[in-house]
């Protein structure tokens, strides 16, 4: 088979109108929000859009409530990495024929909800995880991270989340649209409340309502359009279990399958990238994906992002959206990792600019460390 | 135990047998007899290799520590007055890893270390419902 990589184009990114707390929408409008802004965004009119994708939701009732009825859909839900893999898809559907206009989009009251979301009493999970307070990624993603500071060593595995808390709220107090602005000090995070040990407050992710949305179509279409096209070079998805007692080691993700095999079909290697984008659902979550990515060896993180490298200034940029620390995190963040590479790729996000960026990688992980998605993306 | 809280597990066909033992103080493991491994939690075709040839072994009860956390803010409402409590996984002597909870130990770094030997203890939470959980070995 010829290879996909830059067949296709990310030619719409947005947020819905409000992201952060936003008592006053549902997740349905954050939904159609940022799908109305991304469409926008690319140039497009809704009428194009003939291929739809989510997750969290059944398809049809959101399709529906946005007054789209594609010719493709495609539903995959494996958490907040839904949205990255759904771009790997709707490249293949793009070059397969089956919809030209992709659009992507994710909306979650993880604020303000009027109804909680439930999990369904059938599954494993409530027989053999739930009866013991493991519940939620707090707790399951705090235990992961104890196996890695056992392995590699307590100090200066909480050194190197504090550099990612520290650094990733250094990029949010650039970004107008982060929710968490203030000044964070090394103090600040070590002396944050405990969650579920060892994470203290300032290692987890926010809980906001947001929305967002990308619209992808072939490199040809692309061309033809306002803003200039972002590519997708390389992708690859992967899942390896649900529950975290079925990891097989919890230091290392599903990245280590997607990082090579994007990267791969890309045609690049880690020190072509310009911006890394990670998945930040705890700070945890992030030394463990750069490590899998084959950014560093496994343990080699700590030493990897010593002095603030990840930082505004340092040699390697890191989720310079601000993160799901301290920008927004609705419950599957993955799509907003997206929207901050294509913007920084595009050289729109202002005082947070990196300088003339050609390559991002995009790591989203969901579930419980259990999926991930990777994606290159690029500009000429 | 009447006022008992916390979730309690909704049994399915294949689990019915491990709940029924955990009743009886004893912890089983489903175990594939192609492939000669135990695993967790049940299921009645191996995970592995698809074979229905799989039988339930009592387990020793004996494991070591693989990872825990101190669980300081309940995730959910009913665990909200349940802190602290200890979140683990065990690797049982028989190989498969399981979730469960670390008690009769005192919560903090000192006492609770990774790779330290636990066993299996039995906690009657309702009438009907009996949860393992581990505690360090005697």
């Amino acid at each position: 088979m010829a290879s996909l990589s830059k067949t296709a184009a990310i030619v719409g990114v947005a947020e819905s109108d409000q992201i952060g707390i936003v008592p006053d929408k549902s997740a349905l409008m954050l939904h159609m929000e940022a799908a109305r802004n991304a469409i926008a965004d690319a140039g497009l009119d809704k009428d194009d859009v003939d291929g739809f994708f989510t997750a969290g939701y059944w398809n049809y009732d959101v399709a529906e409530y946005l007054g789209i009825n594609p010719k493709y859909t495609d539903s995959t839900s494996v958490g907040g990495s839904s949205f990255v893999i759904h771009v790997a898809h709707a490249i293949a559907a793009i070059n397969a024929g089956y919809c030209e206009v992709a659009l992507i989009t994710h909306g979650q009251m993880g604020r303000s909800a009027r109804a909680p979301y439930g999990r369904d009493p059938n599954l494993p999970a409530a027989q053999y995880d739930s009866p013991y307070g493991i519940i939620g990624p707090p707790v399951n993603y705090a235990m992961a991270a104890s196996r890695y500071m056992y392995q590699y060593g307590e100090e200066r595995t909480r050194q190197a989340l504090a550099e990612i808390a520290v650094s990733t709220r250094k990029w949010a107090q650039m970004n107008p649209k982060a929710m968490m602005r203030d000044t964070m000090t090394f103090d600040d995070y070590h002396n944050s409340r405990w969650i579920a040990r060892p994470f203290h407050l300032l290692d987890c992710c926010l809980v906001t309502d947001a929305g967002a949305a990308v619209v992808v179509t072939s490199a040809k279409r692309a061309k033809t359009l306002p803003k200039a096209p972002v590519y997708v070079l390389g992708a690859a998805e992967h899942h390896d279990h649900s529950l975290i007692h079925q990891m097989v080691d919890l230091t290392v993700t599903p990245a280590a399958v997607t990082g090579p095999a994007a990267m791969a079909m890309a045609g690049v290697t880690h020190k072509d990238i310009d911006l890394t984008m990670i998945y930040d659902s705890f700070t945890y979550t992030v030394l463990a994906t750069l490590e899998s990515l084959g950014f560093c060896g496994p343990g080699e993180g700590p030493d990897f992002l010593a002095n603030q490298r990840s930082a505004p200034g340092g040699d390697w940029p890191l989720n310079t959206s601000g993160g799901g620390l301290s920008y927004t995190h609705p419950g599957m963040y993955g799509i907003f990792l997206i929207v901050e590479a294509v913007r920084q790729l595009r050289g729109e996000t202002g005082e947070r600019q990196l300088k003339d960026p050609k390559l991002s990688l995009v790591n989203g992980t969901g579930g419980l460390l259990s999926s991930t998605g990777t994606i290159i993306l690029g500009v000429d | 135990m009447a006022d008992y809280k916390l979730p309690l597990p909704i049994k399915q066909p294949e689990s019915d047998f491990y709940w029924e033992k955990a009743q009886a103080h004893e912890l089983w493991l489903c175990k594939c007899n192609t492939c000669d491994q135990a695993y967790f939690y049940p299921r009645s075709i191996c995970p592995k290799c698809y074979s229905t040839d799989v039988t339930w072994i009592q387990a020793s009860g004996k494991g070591t520590l693989h990872a825990y956390s101190i669980v300081e803010r309940g995730p959910i409402p009913p665990f909200r007055d349940a802190v602290p409590y200890v979140a683990a996984l065990i690797d049982l002597a028989e190989g498969p890893r399981m979730p469960t909870n670390l008690v009769g130990v005192e919560l903090d770094d000192e006492h609770i270390k990774i790779g330290m030997a636990v066993e299996v203890t039995f906690e009657d939470v309702t009438d009907e419902v009996t949860l393992p959980k581990f505690k360090p070995a005697s």
